[in-house]
């Protein structure tokens, strides 16, 4: 060996230890914190058994529960798309007086208690509320229906979809719909072409964390249910309904089921972020 | 397309981005618009393309009103500074797209399309290349796409934002000469956005020099770089040294330098000369008798075909530079620290304090021959040939 | 008003608006309304009842104590994640958004047959004397839960950006290790660390999904101040439930504004605008 070569630098003995200790800190916290809870879902699911467990979820209860919360997401997702690509846009592309609060009030709903968001639409509707005695009047009832289901997820999702798609049009400018513009493209036709092929994936990446928020909502949802089993009950409402009745293996087998929804989001999310880095937002803080 | 603009003012928060500006612009000129950053020359081309709107004056193209034309219908093709291209779309559907989104009375038929965009690839260099992504091309193809896809809506006017700004120093010489062929070719009215003095010397017909909002020169590259038309422009274009001159008992001076009589009355008592480093002359002959300054060679820095000279003059208390061909550095017998004499062959004088009416001269002077004072900005005619 | 370069201002800004308007501002001004209708006075003598106080102490005090623990554990994670390389690290980074991804009641109920005393991690617990489920220590067990990721996801991107050209600039000038993560690295991050425990904490307080099973709700011991909320509502003492609304919202504002701050502190490194 040539006296002169240098060795290549391994880290020290006491340095790779110390890794390997904060390694094994962070998985083992990570591991009893969160990976535990989640095997645990689906272990209780199943503790008496796979026919047991399709029993509970072939319930009617647990059915209509799930017809209910695919009803409150098909109604709430693309309102809030919208809101998403509306709020993103005025946000991005204008400058105008109180744009700070405007951008403030959108990311709201991040840092209210759902039983908050719950509660507000109840001093609105309820009996006592606002609008209540007007309503009750007319013969119309929000309350304990779904449409105040639908109201309350509205809520606690609205910033999704905005939150995702701000950072992200942001930082891609105006630079193409000002060319697509100069090129003679009408308004929509700048839209459809040019604008919404570049935040494709981030309104998908938003629309997958919006849709797994408004199918797993329970705070608010639950305030302003009232529980009537198969007509305003979604499937967490459900979970919980199951729960305090003493059926456990029916309260886990739902709640696998939302389980399995959160693990689906959470691959997506990952396969999206590794697929299309480039076409999402750069994570800024507080964008949860 | 015959463009007039007329005391064009923009303002942006309290400062202004343009003020006054006027310019007419000849059908099928090629014209830059150079400047330092923040000179507003970016602003009048974003007006011009129907991107920002003035706060005064108006701009007719062909004697008709073209601010209350929208973007969309203004028939004008802008490249942008960074190209904005879709990168989402091939090259192919970039360059079709102003032809797709056409209302669709007017809009040609799929085949027509593509042909065309066939016939401006290859117009472009860019043949076979149509079913690339933007992200798949080099930066000098990138900005020949966005050129092409400008084109391709038949523009009156064609718009380039710092055309060449993003690209490597080879690729941007090649790139200019082509750019000037093609427009040699289409004889389309084009007007392109630069801070690089060098490519507005080479490559336009005419140069309009822009500063704080304002149009300082507006003139063929020749006259921009041998007659100056402002101190500005003198310091903006080429090197230039600056040298104070004042009144003396025998007129202005600067030192062992007096150019002679002045144009100007007695208001003005100090002056401003510019002196190209080409423009001074260098005696190192010992012998006496010399004419000019005492100044001391510090340095050369050989840069290619030319030597720049760093010369230490005492008596004015400051460098100058001075510029000599390569090899006439052993001709002359230039080394560093040795003494000689500079004397300035050709320069252009300003009044030092411009305020006064009938200052708004300059001087040109041109050695002991004869000297020529031309208005400045071309706004007041003085008389007289000194 | 000057033109717009870019169309559908009005239509957006209007959409907006509109949605915010009927979503989010109408109903909060309807909890004001409802809160201020009991006056300054009413309002401090329902929040002094002992058991709106001992609910508001333990959601304050508990997320506070939960986001204290995320903060410590979260940049952890944060600086494994992207400092180390090991087997499962992207199934890891995945992983810790959970939390986001399975529903607050999912989270509740598995938590509680978890911690239970005769669950996995409940028995063994309780066999040394530690009660952790139907106790404060469940709700905080909870608290750490839900604000796990805030942390992590704040410092993480910002630790990654940082230059490592900065550690060995603070070593080369004769900086020891543990000098450099303290002098060098800790206050770079420490915007960022406390805005997701600003995140964390705004998180905690307001939880109830996942709190509500493990807490075992025994007013004076157990009870949050959502779960209070609830309990109001249901008794239909409106004003009570506003009144300690109104506390949680005041507190939600507080966290943004102090987000807002922190998010100015952080970029007075930044370069100046040209």
């Amino acid at each position: 060996m040539n006296a002169t070569t240098i060795p290549l630098r391994q880290p020290r003995r006491s340095r790779r230890v110390l890794h390997l200790a904060l390694i094994l800190c962070a998985v083992g916290f990570m591991g009893l914190f969160l990976i535990l809870p989640l095997a645990t879902v689906f272990v209780e699911a199943l503790r008496k058994g796979l026919p047991m467990y399709l029993d509970a979820i072939a319930q009617p209860g647990s059915l209509s529960a799930m017809r209910l919360t695919l009803w409150v997401a098909a109604v709430a997702v693309p309102l809030n798309i919208v809101f998403g690509i509306a709020a993103a846009w005025s946000m991005t592309h204008f400058r105008f007086p109180g744009k700070a609060l405007l951008g403030a009030l959108i990311d709201l709903p991040f840092s209210v208690s759902p039983v908050i968001a719950g509660l507000i639409y109840v001093l609105l509707f309820g009996a006592q509320g606002w609008f209540g005695p007007w309503l009750e009047a007319h013969g119309i009832r929000i309350i304990f229906t779904a449409t105040a289901l639908v109201l309350a997820t509205m809520f606690i999702t609205l910033p999704f979809i905005a939150r995702e798609l701000i950072p992200l049009m942001q930082a891609q400018g105006s630079d193409e719909e000002e060319a697509a513009r100069v090129l003679g493209a009408g308004g929509w036709q700048m839209f459809f072409r040019v604008t919404l092929p570049k935040i494709r994936w981030a309104l998908l990446y938003g629309v997958l964390l919006c849709n797994a928020r408004a199918m797993g909502e329970f705070g608010a949802v639950s305030v302003v249910s009232g529980m009537i089993r198969g007509l305003t009950t979604t499937m967490p409402l459900e979970v919980e309904m199951r729960y305090n009745e003493y059926d456990h293996v029916g309260a886990f087998a739902v709640a696998s089921l939302l389980a399995m929804l959160g693990l689906v989001t959470l691959g997506a999310k990952t396969f999206l972020e590794w697929r299309h880095r480039g076409e999402l937002a750069a994570h800024a803080p507080g964008s949860h | 397309m015959t463009l007039e603009i007329r005391g064009l003012t923009r303002k942006f928060a309290g400062c202004n981005a343009l003020e006054e500006v006027d310019l007419s612009i000849a059908p099928g000129e090629f014209l830059a618009l150079l400047g330092p950053s923040g000179s507003g020359k970016t602003t009048l081309l974003r007006i011009l393309a129907g991107l920002d709107f003035p706060d005064g004056g108006e701009i007719k193209a062909n004697g008709r009103d073209l601010l209350s034309v929208s973007a969309r219908d203004r028939k004008v093709g802008l490249v942008f500074q960074h190209y904005a291209l879709f990168r989402h779309l091939t090259v192919a559907e970039n360059v079709a797209f102003g032809l797709r989104v056409r209302r669709w009375r007017t809009r040609p038929g799929r085949a027509e399309i593509s042909a065309r965009v066939e016939t401006l690839l290859e117009r472009v260099q860019l043949a076979g290349l149509g079913s690339r992504y933007p992200a798949q091309l080099s930066g000098g193809q990138r900005q020949r796409v966005a050129l092409a896809r400008a084109l391709a809506v038949e523009p009156d006017i064609l718009l380039l934002d710092e055309p060449f700004g993003a690209l490597d120093a080879k690729v941007r010489v090649s790139l200019r000469r082509w750019l000037r062929g093609l427009h040699e070719e289409l004889g389309l009215t084009t007007i392109f956005v630069t801070h690089d003095q060098e490519e507005a010397l080479e490559l336009s017909d005419r140069i309009a020099v822009m500063n704080r909002g304002r149009m300082e020169q507006v003139d063929t590259p020749e006259r921009v770089y041998h007659d100056a038309a402002s101190p500005f422009v003198c310091e903006f274009i080429g090197s230039a040294n600056r040298v104070n001159l004042s009144r003396g008992a025998r007129g202005f001076a600067a030192a062992e330098w007096m150019p002679g009589p002045a144009p100007w009355g007695d208001e003005v008592d100090r002056a401003i000369a510019y002196v190209r480093p080409q423009h001074l002359a260098l005696d190192v002959s010992s012998a006496a008798g010399q004419r000019g300054w005492l100044a001391q060679l510090r340095h050369i820095y050989l840069a290619g075909s030319v030597a720049h000279l760093e010369l230490d003059v005492p008596a004015l208390k400051q460098q100058l530079e001075a510029d000599v061909a390569s090899e006439d550095l052993p001709r002359l017998g230039l080394r560093a620290g040795m003494t000689l004499h500079v004397s300035p062959k050709r320069a252009i004088i300003f009044p030092a304090s411009g305020s006064e009416p009938g200052a708004e001269t300059r001087w040109v002077w041109n050695g002991e021959r004869a000297a020529a004072v031309v208005p400045a900005r071309g706004e007041r005619v003085v008389n007289g040939i000194f | 008003m000057r033109k717009r370069i870019l169309p559908g201002f009005g239509l957006s800004l209007g959409y907006t608006m509109i949605c915010l308007g009927f979503i989010v501002l109408l109903p909060l001004a309807a909890l004001a309304w409802k809160a201020s209708g009991v006056g300054i006075m009413g309002l401090l003598q329902l929040l002094d009842a002992p058991r709106a106080r001992a609910a508001l102490m333990l959601s304050f005090g508990g997320a506070f104590a939960a986001a204290l623990i995320n903060t410590v554990a979260g940049f952890l994670v944060a600086w494994v994640l992207v400092r180390y390389r090991f087997p499962g690290r992207r199934v890891l980074d995945a992983l810790v958004d959970l939390p986001f991804a399975l529903p607050t009641a999912v989270a509740g109920i598995a938590l509680t047959a978890l911690y239970a005393p005769n669950g996995w991690l409940g028995q063994p617990l309780f066999d040394h004397g530690i009660r952790v489920a139907y106790t404060r220590l469940g709700v905080g067990v909870a608290m750490v839960f839900v604000g796990f990721p805030f942390v992590v996801r704040t410092v993480q991107p910002v630790l990654a950006a940082l230059d490592r050209e900065i550690e060995e600039a603070a070593e080369s000038l004769g900086a020891r290790r543990w000098q450099s993560f303290l002098r060098v690295i800790l206050p770079l991050m420490l915007p960022a660390i406390l805005t997701g425990f600003a995140l964390a904490l705004a998180r905690a307080v307001g939880e109830y999904g996942s709190v509500i099973f493990i807490a075992g709700n025994l007013p004076m011991q157990s009870e949050i101040a959502p779960l209070l909320i609830v309990q109001k509502l249901e008794e239909f003492d409106y004003a009570g439930a506003s009144a300690l609304g109104a506390v949680m919202l005041v507190f939600a504002f507080a966290i943004l504004l102090v987000l807002a701050l922190l998010q100015r502190w952080s970029r007075r490194w930044a370069e100046l605008p040209a």
